[in-house]
């Protein structure tokens, strides 16, 4: 058992997030993409490769090592069962979402984020349900671009999170930025595969480690 | 100023401001339990088979056995299942592990958001058929449905369907999009889906059925009518081939109606169709005063005479008013008034 929870951590890749994803994908969904100047916040700035024609370019070789530290932190909290919520406020991705975490298994809430937080609210949340473990943020702004309530929700609460930042986000209180585009549907599609499979890949891992342990 | 004692009643909290209590499946379970016991016992009292006891058979011996006078039918005594008195609550909704078990579960309104996920996923099917159709230059199905006969579910209703609150623009919102769902040329497969929300509304006007002639002994055509005003019943049987004699419970009109008015009353449908010296009349009535018994029997000739005449002349008495019921009846006394209307004289001082 402690075999089964130890082992994944002493290697840097245990679950080879790296061949999911090449450079030559993330340009050709149009990931680099980011908004006009005028747009730009200020802590994206380290992140951005330069402005061309006003509109601000992403670095894709940093976007490459974030993006590989966060699927790899996704898969070792799948790995260990954690719950994971995909949140993202854009109207034109919502079905798209959703579909992708009923797929994985896991919770998306792609709703209007209404008061406080999930377990403040009696009626539905009774002794012994279980916060989620990991936020994956596809869209961290609402849709008035105002930073998303469920950043500073999460922070609150210990919540380690996974966010796509495009250059008009703020990426402070997310634990794993993935600098990014995320308004194409291309782009999303592209984050949607990325995490469908790494969460698929860690979950069929956990059940042939299972299997093994039993069988010795 | 001396010390009121209190009663244990003032201290007493109020139970029924703390809102409904929440029923465990132990205690439904116990109360079906409890309901089907009592149902046996209940058939042993009336000396009925217990076996083949059914809810009508439980309803009549309630009205029997604890006679109410009360007006209101929810608050007389009633035995029904636990699960039409209890309301259908939501089961927890995690397993043991801490898991929700939908993945909806932590936007606080699953149903109603996994209901427009599924009907926003039909939408879709629907656009990529069109889009395939389109493709292969087919034409597009435009198959008319009847939407006039039927309406979407209200509200309240799908509250209960999904055992959540709803807010009125959310409600507004799903119902916009089936009615988009609808406007898609690619009804035909999501019509079972669509047939879930909306209901059937029998249509409430009733053709009225005009009956035929019937012949007697002597081969005269007759028709009967029925009419009532205020608290007068009357049967009128016409017969044709007639010199225009009433006769009104066995006696003449002139005798038994001496006010003219009366008399107009009765002639009035005849006249209007031109045929007063055509018809015979026969009829009987009861209750109600001079005038109400003229109106009543009015009503009931019109309705006889239906038969003898063609259906525009029939629209024709129908406009005139002649078919119509008159509703107006005497109106209650109400208290701290004298009658119905009228008040007590107001004195000054």
């Amino acid at each position: 058992d402690d075999n089964l929870l130890s082992k994944p951590l002493s290697h840097p890749d245990f679950f080879n997030v790296k061949e999911l994803f090449s450079l030559k994908d993330l340009f050709d969904a149009r990931v680099h993409l980011g908004h006009k100047k005028g747009c730009r916040h200020r802590f994206m700035e380290p992140y951005i490769f330069g402005c061309r024609l006003d509109q601000d370019i992403i670095d894709l070789d940093q976007t490459m090592q974030h993006l590989q530290l966060a699927l790899n932190f996704t898969a070792h909290i799948a790995y260990r069962k954690g719950i994971i919520l995909f949140i993202s406020r854009k109207r034109q991705f919502c079905h798209l979402v959703e579909r992708t975490a009923r797929e994985c298994g896991e919770y998306a809430h792609t709703r209007y984020w209404q008061g406080r937080p999930p377990p403040q609210r009696p009626h539905h949340f009774g002794p012994g349900v279980r916060l989620p473990d990991l936020i994956i943020f596809l869209s961290s702004l609402n849709n008035v671009f105002e930073p998303h309530v469920a950043i500073r929700d999460a922070a609150k609460m210990n919540i380690p999170t996974v966010g796509v930042v495009d250059t008009n986000c703020n990426p402070c209180l997310i634990t794993y930025p993935i600098p990014g585009n995320d308004d194409s549907p291309t782009a999303m599609e592209l984050y949607c595969k990325l995490f469908r499979m790494t969460i698929i890949r860690a979950k069929d891992k956990r059940r042939q480690s299972e299997i093994f342990n039993e069988l010795q | 100023l001396r010390l009121i004692s209190t009663t244990t009643a003032v201290r007493r909290k109020n139970v029924g401001a703390s809102g409904p209590e929440k029923y465990t499946e132990a205690f439904i379970k116990k109360q079906i339990e409890e309901f089907n016991l009592g149902k046996r016992h209940l058939a042993n009292m009336m000396g009925e088979d217990p076996e083949t006891f059914t809810q009508e058979d439980i309803d009549r011996a309630i009205a029997y056995l604890f006679p109410s006078g009360l007006f209101d039918k929810q608050a007389r005594p009633m035995m029904k299942h636990p699960t039409e008195i209890f309301p259908e609550q939501r089961k927890i909704q995690w397993g043991e592990d801490g898991r929700p078990f939908h993945f909806l579960f932590y936007t606080g309104k699953q149903s109603y958001y996994s209901l427009m996920h599924e009907t926003y996923e039909k939408l879709l099917n629907a656009q990529k058929y069109q889009d395939q159709l389109a493709a292969q230059d087919l034409p597009l199905q435009k198959e008319k449905k009847n939407l006039a006969g039927s309406r979407w579910l209200t509200k309240i209703e799908l509250e209960e369907m999904l055992l959540e609150k709803l807010s009125d623009v959310e409600y507004s919102r799903f119902i916009q999009l089936l009615q988009k769902l609808l406007t898609l040329p690619c009804g035909d497969i999501e019509e079972k889906y669509i047939q879930k929300f909306s209901k059937e509304v029998p249509a409430q006007l009733k053709k009225v059925v005009i009956e035929p002639l019937k012949y007697d002994e002597r081969g005269v055509a007759f028709s009967t009518g029925e009419g009532t005003r205020k608290t007068a019943r009357a049967t009128a049987v016409v017969y044709d081939n007639g010199t225009g004699k009433i006769t009104v419970n066995g006696i003449d009109i002139l005798h038994y109606f001496p006010v003219l008015q009366d008399r107009e009353q009765l002639l009035f449908p005849f006249q209007f169709l031109d045929r007063i010296g055509k018809h015979d009349m026969v009829c009987t009535v009861s209750g109600g005063g001079r005038s109400a018994q003229a109106g009543a029997i009015r009503l009931a000739s019109a309705k006889a005479l239906r038969s003898f005449v063609t259906e525009q002349e029939v629209e024709f008495m129908r406009q005139a008013g002649l078919l119509t019921v008159d509703p107006r009846v005497k109106e209650r006394k109400k208290p701290g008034q004298e009658g119905a209307r009228r008040k007590f004289t107001w004195k000054k001082r």
